[in-house]
């Protein structure tokens, strides 16, 4: 990238709100461990995890590493969810098989690049295969493209994923996140 | 050079409470070769994945001690999780790598660490408190008790030698090894904190 060439989120963008509903789910169904690679689409969310002290908040440095947490976090009565971007899911294919093998509950939030806009295209190849990605490793896969819709579904894949021991992946679609911005 | 199986049986004697994750291959027949136990939780898979399962386990048990046993290979390919353990800094985690320096699996073809790439030196980059390599089996007791008390995260470098080992198979259905497992440690009764 050039000096003079910067990606930001414009600020306005950037909607709270489900950021924020999705927090009030982990509370409410005791996640108490959270694995991220960082994206912008969760910055508001690793925040609010970060400044948790019940949860314990993992910065991984590749989204697999994420899925061992998550059984190691199960083996003692703990659980935990990951939070990554859409070129993450590829990163963890063969580690999903752990959770699949042994049946271990896990909720994956999948912020979308390579979508609706993006502006890109190294981002495309991966974001337009990963919900088929996930669903062939094992995931039940829940969409959401309006903000108003996040609650509900967040709140219906923790309980499925916590009280089923089942691997639950919601995919936030960039049109939901706000598309990200190229600035000069 | 150790020979691994008398290496990990000298570590895993009188385990009290101990919680072990074992690596995929050589590393879960060895753990199983000292004895099965229902607070072993064997990989059969998942390569690379072994130590992150031990910071998670380490994370959710703050009162316990958690070993992981592992082979440089699975260790190399999950090599930067030392760098996410690093920042965690689990007092009650150790990492013993079965360093034989081959892929023994799969027809013992070299692995990095036979041209001198250093785990050690590895995670001692990566802040964890103590690392060193162990090469003779007198030094074992020394190592068993760093696993039971000392102050985390620890990585050795058991330096073993590539002998063939014959296999010793423990159980591998992945529910029964978790279910077993979580049996085991719930005793004591389940994570006070969760509230749901």
């Amino acid at each position: 990238m050039r000096d003079d060439e910067v990606h930001v989120d414009a600020p306005s963008q950037i909607e709270t709100a489900w950021s924020d509903a999705i927090y009030a789910h982990f509370r409410r169904v005791g996640i108490r461990q959270v694995g991220y690679v960082p994206d912008a689409g969760h910055s508001r969310l690793i925040k609010l995890c970060k400044e948790d002290p019940n949860i314990a908040d993992v910065v991984l440095t590749t989204e697999e590493e994420g899925v061992g947490l998550v059984a190691g976090a199960a083996l003692g009565s703990q659980r935990a969810a990951l939070l990554m971007q859409s070129s993450g899911v590829g990163n963890c294919i063969n580690m999903f098989s752990l959770l699949r093998n042994c049946g271990f509950g896990c909720v994956v939030l999948v912020t979308m690049r390579g979508e609706f806009g993006e502006f890109n295209q190294w981002q495309v190849p991966m974001g337009s295969i990963t919900e088929e990605v996930l669903r062939l490793s094992g995931f039940l896969t829940y969409r959401v493209e309006h903000a108003g819709d996040v609650d509900e579904v967040v709140g219906a894949g923790c309980d499925m994923a916590f009280d089923g021991n089942l691997q639950v992946a919601i995919l936030l679609s960039q049109r939901l996140i706000g598309r990200k911005q190229w600035v000069r | 050079m150790l020979e691994r199986r008398e290496f990990v049986k000298q570590l895993l004697i009188d385990r009290g409470d101990l919680l072990v994750v074992s690596g995929l291959g050589s590393a879960t027949y060895d753990v199983a070769a000292a004895g099965d136990h229902p607070l072993n939780f064997y990989l059969w898979g998942a390569m690379g994945g072994t130590a992150m399962i031990g910071l998670g386990l380490a994370l959710a048990r703050p009162d316990r001690r958690v070993a992981v046993l592992t082979g440089d290979g699975d260790m190399l390919m999950g090599i930067g999780s030392l760098a996410t353990i690093g920042v965690k800094q689990p007092k009650n985690l150790s990492v013993i790598v079965l360093d034989n320096a081959h892929y023994g699996e799969t027809g013992m073809q070299a692995s990095a660490t036979q041209s001198g790439i250093d785990l050690v030196a590895t995670a001692l980059a990566c802040r964890f408190r103590q690392a060193r390599v162990v090469s003779r089996i007198d030094e074992a007791p020394a190592v068993r008790a760093l696993l039971h008390s000392g102050n985390g995260p620890i990585l050795i470098s058991a330096h073993i030698s590539a002998d063939d080992t014959p296999r010793v198979l423990p159980l591998r259905e992945g529910h029964a090894i978790k279910q077993r497992f979580i049996a085991a440690l719930d005793v004591g009764g389940r994570d006070p904190a969760i509230t749901a």
